[in-house]
């Protein structure tokens, strides 16, 4: 039997038709075709996304800082969790695989339990991904933008750690309209609004000697090489004039992590990409249940199961890029 | 068995007696590389971030190379690239390959241009 299967029947008349060069079948072929294309269009964002960062090159949000949650667990672990994902999705690529091994030697049963694993291992995947577009729209510390768009963050001076403007904020007593329906331009929202407003933030600032003030330019040289640049209490009670918007956690137009770049890369990249796994894992449970009613079996073939599969496998591919890119780089 | 799977790795240094004992092989393979990956994210040798090739730092290129190693071994053995016609599969890596490399070429010299302009220009951005 052959490792990979060729649904086409194997004539030596060279010009006479049904001979397959490529020794696929028709399926397989536009699978790999698909395969090429939306490798390209993953690229193309990859290569967007390394567009913008060579832009800002000296601005650009370090990922260590960003991605540092995990699950049930408090304090900082950076790319734990990511590092973990990763295995689940290497992990359900290896269930997918030993599916079709076991599809070549018919044995039902096998592809079942395989394939079940694979749907699980996604599923767990995508329900990470959630989660961590959970936490990273939520945000932890917050963080205030400049006129010109830049992020200022805070510094507890005394324990170098990041400072949260809940921990140092002033809550000013202040009336405000509350924007409605019947008061307003009724096709307006009033939007989101930070938890603090900026004059809270910068009077509290300003009671609070020992907050420093952490701007998007990485150190090029010298001891702190390699990290955002730390201002003195001069120069931060200097910068703080420049701010203009109070910013927690990450939508599309601004997020507090730095460049408003970084999160709408990571949105649509990310999004992109769990829209596959979402999609692959779709597709596996309808395979599934054909093998379970025994579609194949009768078919005499599990080619299906073999273009699922290489459908997953891509999915994983392209998560090892964006491993690379987004959280490692 | 006519084209039977091929089971060697590493240019015939690794042999595995079945298709399913190498597939376990290069889980363990991936799973050895993606934490080496994680390791030198967190400790960041000073030898590897000081250092540069091409622009960029010599940390990045070995990042690089393990995912371009990963993506081999993926498509190789879990797409089983490794046991199908060597045409079909230079049609397959070789494309992307190609557009890829030209146009990540293109676009990251174009960024460095504007980084520039960005740095030397008469651009106030910080402000």
């Amino acid at each position: 039997m052959d490792s990979t299967i060729t649904t086409g029947t194997a004539e030596e008349n060279v010009w006479g038709g049904g001979n397959s060069p490529l020794g696929a079948s028709y399926g397989k072929m536009m699978m790999w075709f698909f395969i090429v294309s939306d490798a390209l269009t993953f690229s193309g964002f990859l290569a967007a996304y390394g567009f913008s960062r060579f832009k800002f090159i000296e601005t650009w949000p370090i990922a260590d800082e960003v991605f540092t949650h995990v699950p049930f667990f408090h304090g900082n672990y950076p790319m734990i969790y990511v590092a973990f994902m990763t295995f689940v999705l290497i992990m359900s690529s290896v269930t997918m695989v030993l599916a079709v091994d076991a599809g070549h030697k018919m044995k039902k049963n096998a592809v079942i339990w395989y394939m079940f694993l694979t749907i699980i291992g996604g599923a767990i995947f995508v329900g990470s991904q959630a989660w961590e577009w959970g936490t990273f729209i939520k945000g932890d510390y917050g963080a205030v933008e400049t006129n010109g768009g830049r992020i200022l963050q805070f510094v507890n001076a005394e324990t170098g750690e990041r400072a949260a403007i809940r921990d140092f904020a002033k809550t000013i007593p202040t009336e405000r309209t509350e924007h409605e329906r019947k008061n307003g331009v009724w096709f307006f929202d009033e939007g989101y609004l930070p938890s603090y407003s900026l004059n809270e933030v910068v009077e509290g600032f300003k009671a609070h000697p020992n907050i420093l003030i952490r701007t998007e330019a990485i150190v090029q040289e010298g001891e702190n090489e390699g990290h955002k640049t730390l201002l003195t209490r001069e120069e931060s009670l200097k910068k703080i004039k420049d701010s203009k918007y109070v910013v927690e956690g990450a939508n599309l137009i601004r997020n507090e992590y730095g460049s408003r770049l970084f999160a709408d890369f990571f949105f649509f990249i990310t999004g992109f990409h769990g829209f596959h796994v979402f999609s692959g894992v779709v597709i596996n449970v309808i395979i599934f249940f054909n093998v379970v009613l025994g579609t194949y079996e009768r078919r005499g073939h599990y080619e299906m199961v073999e273009k699922v599969g290489l459908y997953w496998h891509f999915v994983d591919l392209v998560w090892v890029f964006v491993f690379t890119f987004f959280y490692l780089v | 068995m006519a084209h039977a799977h091929k089971l060697e790795i590493f240019r015939g240094l690794l042999k595995f007696k079945s298709n399913t004992q190498k597939i376990w092989g290069v889980l363990i393979f991936l799973s050895i590389v993606t934490a080496i990956e994680v390791a030198l994210g967190i400790a960041k040798p000073r030898v590897l971030t000081h250092s540069h090739f091409l622009g960029m730092k010599l940390l990045n290129w070995v990042f690089i190379i393990l995912t371009l190693v990963k993506a081999y071994y993926i498509a190789w053995d879990f797409m089983h690239l490794r046991d199908e016609k060597s045409s079909l599969r230079r049609a397959i890596v070789w494309t992307p390959i190609f557009l890829v490399a030209y146009l990540v070429f293109i676009l990251l010299f174009e960024a460095d241009y504007v980084y520039n302009v960005y740095k030397d220009g008469f651009i106030q951005w910080n402000f």
